[in-house]
C-alpha cells in the first residue's frame, strides 16, 4: 500500500493504519516535513517514509515497524510503547519524549532533551545529543555514539546513559558510573541491533547518584 | 485624673499584624527544616469568592417558574467544535482531575460510580488511569500532564476524551508532587518510578513549548483517536484572556479554568497562597476571551476551583460557565476534615489520628502526608479501608444531587427552564471587589468599578 502525501492527507494515512488489517508493508512518498505521520498505530506493520516529517511523527508507536528516510522534527516518538522507528538522518528536540518501550534509532544527530521523561525506551543516537538530554529520564537507556551537550542527564531517575564521545557537562544528580558485566552486554546488544559498529568498551556510564530521591535540607538541594 | 491600668494590657500584648502568630510559625519552621512547607488542599486565606455574589430572583419584572413542578433542564454537551463524540452530560457539575496516587482506590471507584449513576464525568489525574476507575466511570476524562506518567496510547484509546493540562489553580507554573509516603509499589509501578521516592514532576510539557506546538500536539492527539474525541485543556488561572485566547487558538474543544482556590495533594505553601487568581476574576477573564473570538458556545468552559455549592455553581453558570468541576468538595463529601469514619455500622473517631498529624478535624491539609484520618487521600492498607466504596459513592452522589438541586432551584426562581439559560444580569455584587472582578454592579447601584477603562 502507499501514500502520496504530497495528494492524499495524514488523516487519511493515520485511518488506514488505524483501521482494520492494514497491509503488512505501507510506504507513504513525499512527507515534505507534514507532522503526526503515522501516530497511535497498534499493529505490526513496517511503514517506509521516504522523506522528511515534522513534528510528533510515529507518536505513541505501538507493534509497528517504522523507517524514515530523512529527518524528523520535534517529539520524533514520543511516547512509544513499543515497536522500532530508525531515522535515517537527524533528529529535532525531544527525540523519544516520554516513550514507555520500543526501540528509536537515530543514524545522525538529536538536538536538545533527546530522550526527556523517557519511561522504558531504548534509544540509540548515531551523531550527538544536544543539552538536557535524558532530562528526568526515568527508564530505559540512552546510547550516545558521538558527544552529549550540557547537563545531561539531569535529575535522572533509574534510565541509563552510555556515551562513546565528550560530556560538556553532566546536570543535577548525574554522575559517570563504572560499567558492569552487564552494560556491556546490554550495550552490545543495543548497538547490533540498531547496526552501530561500535565497541561497548570505547563507552562510559552516565547513571543517577540518587541524592535527589527524597528531602534533604542539608544536601543544598535546588528545588 | 489618673489613667486606666487595664488598656495597658492590649498594648503590651499586641499581636504584630506583619509578624503574627501564624508568621512566627512559619519563620521558626522554615529556621528548623530549611525547607519550604508542603501542604495539600487550596488557598485557605480570604479571596473574593461566589459568596460575594448574589442572585436577582424573578419579581414582578421576572417571572419565576413553579419550583417544584415545571421543568429545568441542566443537560450538558462538551466538546461540540471538532469531535465527533461530545460528551453529552446529564448534569453541569463534574468531577475534577485527582490521581490515584493521591487519592486510594476506593476514592477513585466512588467517584466513578456516584459520577455515573449522577449522569457526569471523572477526570483521572496525573499517574494514569486505574481500571478500576474506567470500570466504573462511564465518562473518563484522561488527562496528559507535563510528567506523561502512566500516560499510554491504550488508555488514550479507551478515554472519553483527553485533558491536556497545562497547569493548575493551586500552582500554575509548577508541577506535580507526591511524596515518598505515597509512592507504594502500585503507584510506582504505574507511574515508572523508584518505590518511596519523593516525586517532583516536570512543569513543562516535555515535547512542546508554547501555543504554535501546542497546536500541532492537539492534533496528534485527534489523529491518534480518529477526531472522534473531545480534547480539553486546563489551564491554572493567571494571565487567563490570553491563555484563553491560545488555547481556543490552538484548537481545544473545550477549556478548563482552575482558580486559585484550586486543591492540590501536595504543593509549596507559598505557591498555594501566592501564585494564581481568584476563580471569580479568572471566571470573567475566561467569558471575555471567548466573547472576543466568537466562541461562546462552540468552545465550552468548564470552571473550577472552590466550587462547593448549587449557588457557586449557578453563579458560574451565570457568569458564563458551560460547566463547573468540583474536586475538594468530593473530598469532603467523603469525609475529609471529618472528626469520624465509619467501619460497618458504626462511626469510629478519627480524632487521634488528627492530633498525630498536628492538626485537628476541620483543619486538616496534610494529604501529602498520606496518613489521611478518614482514608481518602491515602495509599496505607489500614487507612484506605475507613472509606468504602459504597460509602463513599453514596456521599458523593447525595452531594451531586443537592448540588444540582440547589442549582435547578436558583435558575427557576430566576425565571429560567434551563440552568445554561442562567446570565450575568441575574447576579449583582456584594463588595465592591467581586464588583470589579467580575465587572458586574454593586447591589442597589448602577456602578461597575473600572467599567469603560
Amino acid at each position: 500500500m502507499n501514500f502520496d502525501l504530497a495528494s492524499q492527507s495524514v488523516r487519511e494515512l493515520n485511518a488506514y493504519l488505524h483501521g482494520a488489517a492494514p497491509d503488512a508493508s505501507v510506504t507513504v512518498t513525499s512527507p515534505n516535513g507534514a507532522h503526526n505521520v503515522a501516530v497511535g498505530v497498534n499493529v505490526p506493520v513496517n511503514i517506509d517514509i521516504q522523506g522528511h516529517v515534522g513534528y510528533y511523527a510515529a507518536g505513541m508507536n505501538q507493534l509497528a515497524k517504522i523507517d524514515i528516510h530523512g529527518n524528523a522534527g520535534p517529539g520524533l516518538a514520543e511516547g512509544m510503547c513499543s515497536g522500532e522507528v530508525h531515522v535515517r538522518g537527524f533528529a529535532s528536540v525531544a527525540a523519544g519524549a516520554a516513550a514507555h518501550g520500543g526501540l528509536l534509532v537515530i543514524d545522525g544527530d538529536a538536538s536538545l532533551r533527546c530522550g526527556i521523561s523517557m519511561k522504558g525506551i531504548d534509544i540509540v543516537v548515531g551523531g550527538s545529543v544536544g543539552d538536557y538530554s535524558a532530562f528526568m529520564a526515568q527508564a530505559g537507556h540512552l546510547v550516545v555514539c558521538g558527544d552529549a551537550g550540557d547537563a545531561l542527564g539531569d535529575s535522572l531517575y533509574e534510565a541509563v546513559i552510555y556515551v562513546k564521545g565528550s560530556v560538556a557537562s553532566l546536570g543535577a544528580d548525574a554522575q559517570e558510573q563504572a560499567m558492569t558485566d552487564d552494560d556491556h552486554a546490554r550495550l552490545t546488544a543495543l548497538l547490533q541491533r540498531a547496526g552501530f559498529a561500535h565497541e561497548s568498551h570505547a563507552f562510559r556510564r552516565v547513571g543517577s547518584a540518587r541524592t535527589l530521591y527524597h528531602w534533604n535540607a542539608d544536601a543544598e538541594q535546588e528545588y | 485624673m489618673n489613667a486606666p491600668t487595664h488598656p495597658l494590657h492590649h498594648i503590651t500584648r499586641e499581636e504584630s499584624a506583619t509578624y503574627d502568630r501564624a508568621t512566627l510559625d512559619y519563620i521558626y519552621r522554615a529556621a528548623a527544616t530549611g525547607l519550604y512547607e508542603i501542604r495539600g488542599l487550596g488557598a485557605k486565606r480570604h479571596l473574593p469568592h461566589f459568596d460575594d455574589l448574589t442572585f436577582l430572583g424573578a419579581s414582578l419584572s421576572r417571572y419565576p417558574l413553579e419550583g417544584y413542578r415545571e421543568k429545568c433542564a441542566t443537560r450538558t454537551v462538551l466538546g461540540t467544535r471538532f469531535a465527533e463524540k461530545p460528551l453529552e452530560l446529564a448534569i453541569p457539575v463534574t468531577i475534577a482531575g485527582m490521581s490515584f496516587g493521591a487519592l486510594s482506590a476506593n476514592v477513585k471507584e466512588s467517584l466513578g460510580r456516584a459520577a455515573t449513576a449522577m449522569g457526569t464525568s471523572t477526570t483521572t489525574g496525573d499517574g494514569g488511569m486505574t481500571s478500576e476507575e474506567r470500570r466504573s466511570s462511564k465518562t473518563l476524562i484522561y488527562q496528559c500532564l507535563p510528567s506523561r506518567y502512566g500516560f499510554k496510547p491504550d488508555d488514550v484509546r479507551r478515554a472519553d476524551a483527553i485533558e491536556i493540562v497545562i497547569g493548575q489553580g493551586a500552582k500554575p507554573g509548577g508541577g506535580g508532587m507526591l511524596l515518598g509516603q505515597k509512592i507504594n509499589p502500585r503507584v510506582a509501578a504505574m507511574r515508572t518510578l523508584p518505590e518511596g521516592v519523593d516525586q517532583r514532576s516536570a512543569s513543562r510539557h516535555p515535547d512542546w513549548t508554547g501555543p504554535d506546538d501546542l497546536m500541532i500536539k492537539i492534533k496528534e492527539m485527534r489523529e491518534i483517536t480518529d477526531w472522534q474525541k473531545p480534547i480539553f485543556v486546563k489551564i491554572g488561572a493567571t494571565r487567563v484572556f490570553n491563555d484563553v485566547k491560545l488555547a481556543v487558538h490552538a484548537g481545544a474543544d473545550v477549556v478548563v479554568v482552575d482558580g486559585m482556590q484550586g486543591g492540590t495533594a501536595a504543593t509549596q505553601l507559598a505557591f498555594i497562597e501566592h501564585v494564581g487568581i481568584p476563580t471569580l476574576a479568572a471566571i470573567r477573564q475566561a467569558v471575555d476571551a471567548l466573547d472576543d473570538l466568537d466562541m461562546r458556545g462552540k468552545v465550552q468552559l468548564i470552571v473550577s476551583g472552590g466550587i462547593r455549592t448549587g449557588a457557586d455553581a449557578a453563579k458560574a453558570l451565570a457568569l458564563g460557565a458551560d460547566a463547573v468541576s468540583i474536586g475538594q468538595g468530593m473530598l469532603m463529601a467523603l469525609g475529609c476534615n471529618h472528626p469520624t469514619y465509619r467501619m460497618g455500622d458504626h462511626d469510629v473517631s478519627a480524632v487521634a489520628d488528627y492530633h498525630a498529624l498536628g492538626t485537628a478535624p476541620g483543619f486538616c491539609h496534610h494529604c501529602h502526608t498520606g496518613r489521611c484520618p478518614v482514608g481518602v487521600t491515602t495509599q496505607d492498607p489500614v487507612l484506605e479501608q475507613r472509606l468504602t466504596p459504597d460509602i463513599g459513592a453514596r456521599r458523593v452522589k447525595n452531594y451531586l444531587k443537592t448540588i444540582v438541586m440547589e442549582l435547578t432551584m436558583i435558575a427557576r426562581a430566576c425565571g429560567k427552564s434551563d440552568v445554561h439559560h442562567l446570565e450575568r444580569e441575574d447576579l449583582v455584587a456584594l463588595t465592591v471587589e467581586a464588583a470589579a472582578m467580575a465587572r458586574m454592579p454593586l447591589a442597589g447601584t448602577n456602578w461597575i468599578p473600572g467599567a469603560g477603562v
